[in-house]
């Protein structure tokens, strides 16, 4: 089997501080991947890495094999099928809902292609389907403003889905939402995996849990373990570093 | 299509618009008695220039954030264009009766013409001037600047810079403009002679017409996809790479057509002011039209333009009556309007008419 | 040899005991022949009054008379073409005198010679090493090759080196002109091309034609040319480092209000007028009530000025600033629009014409230090920027203040949970860089017009220090504000003042985008995100 992303020997370094210490980490097609570590262990900045948003200092970053992501940006990233949510959720605020989700479906992205662009019934019954799938369909013509901080995880999502990409990168997906919303939102990550592959930084071990899937230990910029949950939570270092505190 | 680009506001805005369109020429050219004085009409005509000017701004402040405190150089550069035209058509009937060099260029002793003034004798190339030397700028800075980030008030301090460095260069006499005094002593423009109600109806009209059209652009590219793209990076700009969108080359498109938009204002405001000096690039005159704008209100394109119109004639008639107070007036607009009306004069007067709070406009932070 | 001996004669003279009082020597000049005469005006010259000199000198211009009425030596000046006799003891006028009223004190050539050397030998071995170097200089333009001895003498007797140096640079002028052999010409060339300034290029090309010396003139213009480029680039460095601390003092306020508050004040210009506007305030209340005061008026003005915009600071801060923190585009309008009201009240009050603010007697002149030209007045402001700089530091560093702000700065939440009040510490930074805004006007008042356009004229440069050095640290404006002080003032000789900086401007709007955050800019994650 082909892998969807591959890291190997990835260095970087802030000023002196290395974020990144010869990180190496491959994610399957089709894997839902939990990648797990204390504040400061480089889960942001390896997805900034993945995401073109930083470029390493060293080491390969490959994409379907063949494609180096370290000479891509952030915007070439996502039209090659990488979509990132990010931990505080982000949304176009003074933009409808509707229009948030219109703007991130999968669309030539060039400027004069979105100057003249028209929206086509296939296109508004896609926008419907991914409304009705994040449960904002009623809220289509509200400001995303307006929503409430776990609508605009959701809508988010949706954003993110819109894009049809092949890798979601989600960044703490549970944060700030309530234990059903969380359990909800483990649910449509298992049922968006298989299909497209799905990396999920998670702090919270319930919801980790809750995925079910293979977990990645991220320490001071490189990998402490990998394996199942129970694996990892076997592992001394693991305890020492992480799940101890 | 129509009704994508003439809301209730664009509607309103124009059908006044065209009442003064008709009215104005009537009463100045045709009603015995004049009942429009001449040089009201010239006035006029230069608000219009500045609402094109400020409509231009706010397509790229109020839609896609970038405050640029530039806009006067690209209002200027398409002014000097249209102006070098207007001194070629002078001919020889300048003071040294030169029929092959203005007469600046006669008194600082030159004798030929530089390369740059090539071409300029025809209207045609001059208007294409208009329309490419700002585009250019704007393509070349834009370019550099967007590409490697710079946003927010660094961007805007650099974009002050660029026109703080044209104003000293257009100064001075080897840069082949006419130095301190600027271009200036035309007299007619295609054949029409400048001094004559006709032509400055002819160019009030003419000027309504361009401020329609910049309007419908602008209004035209803010309700496309593209306008929304503009609104997202605006709001989010990470969140808009991450979604696939080459910011910098929207940013550059929306940026260019701008300051091409300001070119063509400076290009009509020339031959109704009769003069155009290196004044018009300083720092100050390009800040005054961002206020122009947050009056009228942000992202709303007729505000602008009616922020433009209230701005000047404001101007007139304090510098008229007391002229101490209009920079007190000025400086107060500038504290009030950021502070208490951050939708600016149309969103509260919008507000006030609907009677009810406006969903949503959360206050837009460029 | 002649006047050698004279020399020594003087020389011997002025040792020992007074004999005589000038007075009686004077009575003694008419007497006797040419050569008693001569030996009189060396007992004259060796007395060391003051009024030696000038009786000499009129004795040589053969304008001492004897009055032939008392006796009395009366110098005869042409006073609107009458004869007017004025005494040679104390310079009072003795009233217009007819031709056969006197009998002139004849002079003959040799005479003239011996007093010309006695007059030269006087001031170069004068008791004041600067009348010394006077001499020198007179003789250096001069270039009398009969000076030399004399010189030579005064070179052997000279206590203090820079004199002797220059009479060594005299005597080879001297040398130069003189018919001595070609050795002690070539050693003279060497002289001057050492001292390698305009003067001495001057002199040397005088003798450029002259076959034997061509070659090493022309090696020693050129050597010239070559020092004096040296001290051109020194000069341009100076030039450029005192820019470099006018723009400090204007942006290193800015500086901290945008570093730690992240707030651009569009009024910082006004707010360096309102220091240079309270200087002349000071300096009009001395004038008018304690003149005396007048050479400390830019003291009392500093701390003035300092409270003065400061306080106009925390009020702009208070009032408006506040509330729109977190929105950076309308604080830069909203101080532009204080900035057009602090700018038409100062001109409502003061008339918009230019005021004039006086430099006290420290700040002004300037002096030599090699081949530069120190104006005092550029030389102060530069050490007063210096330590407004390291006060500055020092109260950042130093003090629990200091300390409030960078903790605001790096980290405003967690500033504000750990108890401190960030209002409370915006406010005092606003008003601080406020303050410094009005410190930096004492200084502009004292090479610039002040007007009300005043700030205007520095704001678009101190954005550009902070933007170039780093907004937010204090490194970044030093060094931002002297390269761009040196960059502007080395391209001025070739492109001109304005172009040059059109220039500089152009090289930072280029340089932002290479690196958007400044020279000293802080790096890491979280200034990436």
């Amino acid at each position: 089997m082909s892998s969807q992303l591959y890291l190997s020997g990835v260095n970087r370094s802030f000023d002196g501080f290395k974020a990144i210490n010869n990180l190496s980490l491959i994610i399957e097609k089709g894997e839902l991947h939990a990648v797990i570590g204390p504040n400061g262990a480089g889960k942001t900045t390896m997805m900034d890495i993945i995401t073109g948003k930083t470029r390493p200092d060293s080491g390969e970053v490959f994409w379907n094999n063949d494609i180096d992501l370290t000479k891509v940006d952030e915007a070439g990233s996502a039209r090659l099928g990488i979509g990132r949510k990010f931990q505080k959720p982000t949304v176009f605020e003074t933009l409808t809902v509707e229009d948030n989700i219109a703007l991130a479906l999968k669309a030539d992205r060039g400027v004069f292609a979105t100057l003249f662009d028209r929206r086509s019934a296939d296109q508004q019954a896609e926008i419907d389907r991914l409304l009705e799938l994040v449960r904002l369909s009623a809220d289509r013509d509200r400001m995303a403003a307006d929503l409430s901080h776990g609508q605009k995880q959701w809508l988010e999502i949706g954003m993110l889905l819109a894009q049809d990409p092949e890798l979601l990168l989600v960044d703490e997906p549970a944060a700030g939402m309530t234990d059903a919303e969380t359990m909800r939102t483990a649910e449509l990550l298992r049922e968006i995996a298989g299909e497209r592959s799905v990396v999920v930084v998670e702090h919270d071990m319930e919801f980790v849990k809750a995925l079910n899937c293979k977990v990645t230990v991220l320490h001071q910029g490189s990998v402490l373990a990998e394996g199942s949950l129970e694996h990892v939570s076997a592992n001394p270092e693991v305890v020492e570093v992480y799940l101890g505190r | 299509m129509l009704q994508r680009l003439i809301d209730r506001r664009m509607g309103f805005f124009l059908g006044a618009l065209f009442v003064a369109v008709v009215l104005i020429p009537l009463g100045n050219l045709v009603i015995a008695g004049q009942p429009v004085p001449s040089y009201v009409v010239a006035l006029l005509a230069k608000y219009l220039c500045y609402a094109l000017l400020a409509v231009a701004l706010d397509l790229v402040w109020g839609y896609c954030g970038i405050l640029s405190l530039g806009h006067g150089a690209f209002f200027a550069l398409g002014g000097y264009a249209m102006g070098m035209h207007l001194m070629r058509e002078i001919g020889d009937r300048g003071v040294y009766a030169n029929p092959d060099l203005p007469d600046f260029m006669v008194f600082l002793n030159w004798q030929e013409l530089p390369w740059f003034w090539y071409g300029f004798d025809s209207f045609i190339f001059a208007c294409l001037m208009v329309l490419l030397v700002p585009g250019l700028l704007a393509f070349v800075f834009g370019w550099f600047a967007f590409r490697s980030r710079v946003t927010g008030v660094y961007l805007s301090i650099i974009t002050q810079a660029m026109t703080y460095a044209l104003m000293l260069a257009f100064f001075r006499n080897e840069m082949g403009f006419g130095g301190n005094n600027g271009l200036t002593d035309f007299k007619d423009v295609l054949g029409f002679n400048l001094q004559s109600d006709a032509t400055r109806s002819g160019l009030f009209v003419l000027a309504a017409l361009a401020l329609t059209a910049g309007l419908l652009i602008s209004k035209f590219i803010t309700t496309s996809k593209l306008g929304k793209v503009l609104i997202a990076i605006r709001d989010a700009e990470s969140r808009t790479r991450f979604t696939g969108y080459r910011v910098e080359g929207y940013k550059l498109f929306v940026f260019v057509v701008s300051a091409m938009m300001a070119g063509v204002a400076g290009a009509i405001y020339t031959p109704i002011v009769g003069i155009i000096n290196p004044g018009e690039f300083s720092p100050a005159n390009s800040i005054e039209i961002v206020i122009w704008v947050a009056l009228g209100g942000r992202g709303t394109l007729v505000g602008a333009a009616i922020g433009a119109i209230i701005v000047a004639l404001a101007k007139t008639l304090l510098t008229g009556w007391f002229p101490e107070f209009w920079l007190f007036a000025l400086g107060a607009m500038f504290i009030l309007v950021t502070i208490y009306l951050p939708t600016g004069v149309l969103g509260k007067f919008e507000q006030i008419v609907k009677r009810k709070p406006k969903p949503a406009t959360k206050e837009v932070t460029a | 040899m002649r006047k050698f001996l004279l020399t020594i004669l003087f020389l011997l003279a002025a040792l020992p005991l007074r004999a005589q009082s000038f007075e009686e020597l004077l009575l003694q000049l008419p007497e006797g022949s040419y050569s008693d005469r001569a030996a009189v005006a060396a007992a004259i010259a060796a007395t060391g009054d003051d009024r030696a000199a000038g009786v000499l000198e009129v004795l040589a211009e053969g304008n001492l008379h004897i009055l032939k009425s008392d006796g009395s030596i009366v110098e005869i000046r042409d006073v609107n073409g009458d004869d007017i006799a004025f005494s040679a003891l104390d310079g009072t006028e003795v009233g217009e005198i007819g031709r056969g009223d006197t009998d002139k004190i004849k002079v003959n050539n040799g005479l003239r010679r011996d007093l010309r050397a006695l007059l030269g030998s006087m001031s170069l071995l004068n008791a004041d090493p600067n009348k010394r170097a006077e001499a020198a200089q007179a003789v250096f333009k001069d270039g009398d090759p009969g000076q030399i001895e004399l010189l030579d003498s005064a070179i052997a007797a000279e206590t203090e080196a820079w004199v002797a140096d220059l009479m060594q640079e005299a005597r080879a002028v001297a040398v130069l002109n003189s018919d001595m052999d070609t050795e002690a010409k070539l050693a003279a060339v060497k002289v001057l091309a050492d001292r390698g300034d305009q003067d001495a290029k001057g002199v040397l090309s005088q003798f450029a034609n002259d076959e034997a010396l061509a070659l090493p003139i022309a090696t020693a213009l050129s050597q010239i040319e070559r020092t004096q480029q040296l001290w051109q680039v020194g000069q341009n460095v100076w030039y450029g480092l005192s820019l470099g601390s006018v723009l400090l003092l204007a942006a290193i306020g800015l500086a901290i209000t945008f570093g730690v508050m992240g707030v651009i004040n569009m009024a910082h210009g006004e707010l360096v007028m309102l220091g240079a506007y309270s200087t002349f305030f000071v300096q009009e209340l001395i004038r008018n009530n304690a003149a005396w005061l007048f050479d400390y008026s830019l003291l009392i003005a500093a701390p003035v000025a300092f409270l003065v915009a400061g306080s106009v600071g925390i009020g702009i801060e208070r009032g408006i600033v506040r509330h729109l923190y977190g929105r950076p585009l309308e604080t830069l309008l909203a101080t532009w629009g204080v900035s057009l009201i602090l700018q038409q009240t100062v001109r409502s009050i003061f008339g918009p014409n230019n005021r004039e603010v006086g430099n006290p007697e420290w700040m002004s002149g300037a002096f030599e230090l090699g081949g530069l030209t120190i104006t005092y007045g550029r030389m102060w402001i530069l050490i007063f920027a210096l330590v407004v700089f390291a006060g500055l530091m020092l109260l950042l560093k130093k003090t629990a203040m200091g300390l409030q702000m960078r903790a605001v700065t790096q980290n405003r939440e967690m500033a504000a949970n750990m108890g401190i009040r960030t209002g409370r510490v915006d406010a005092l930074t606003f008003g601080l860089g406020a303050g410094i805004a009005g410190l930096a006007g004492v200084a502009l008042s004292q090479i610039d017009n002040v007007s009300p356009n005043l700030g205007q004229s520095y704001i678009v440069d101190s954005f550009m220090v902070v933007v170039f050095g780093g907004a937010g640290n204090l490194w970044g404006a030093l060094a931002g504000a002297f390269s761009l002080g040196v960059a502007n003032k080395f391209l001025e000789p070739f492109t001109g003042a304005v172009l040059g900086k059109i220039l500089v401007l152009v090289f930072i709007i280029l340089f932002i985008q290479k690196r958007p955050r400044g020279l000293f800019a802080l790096k890491g994650r979280a200034v990436e995100a």
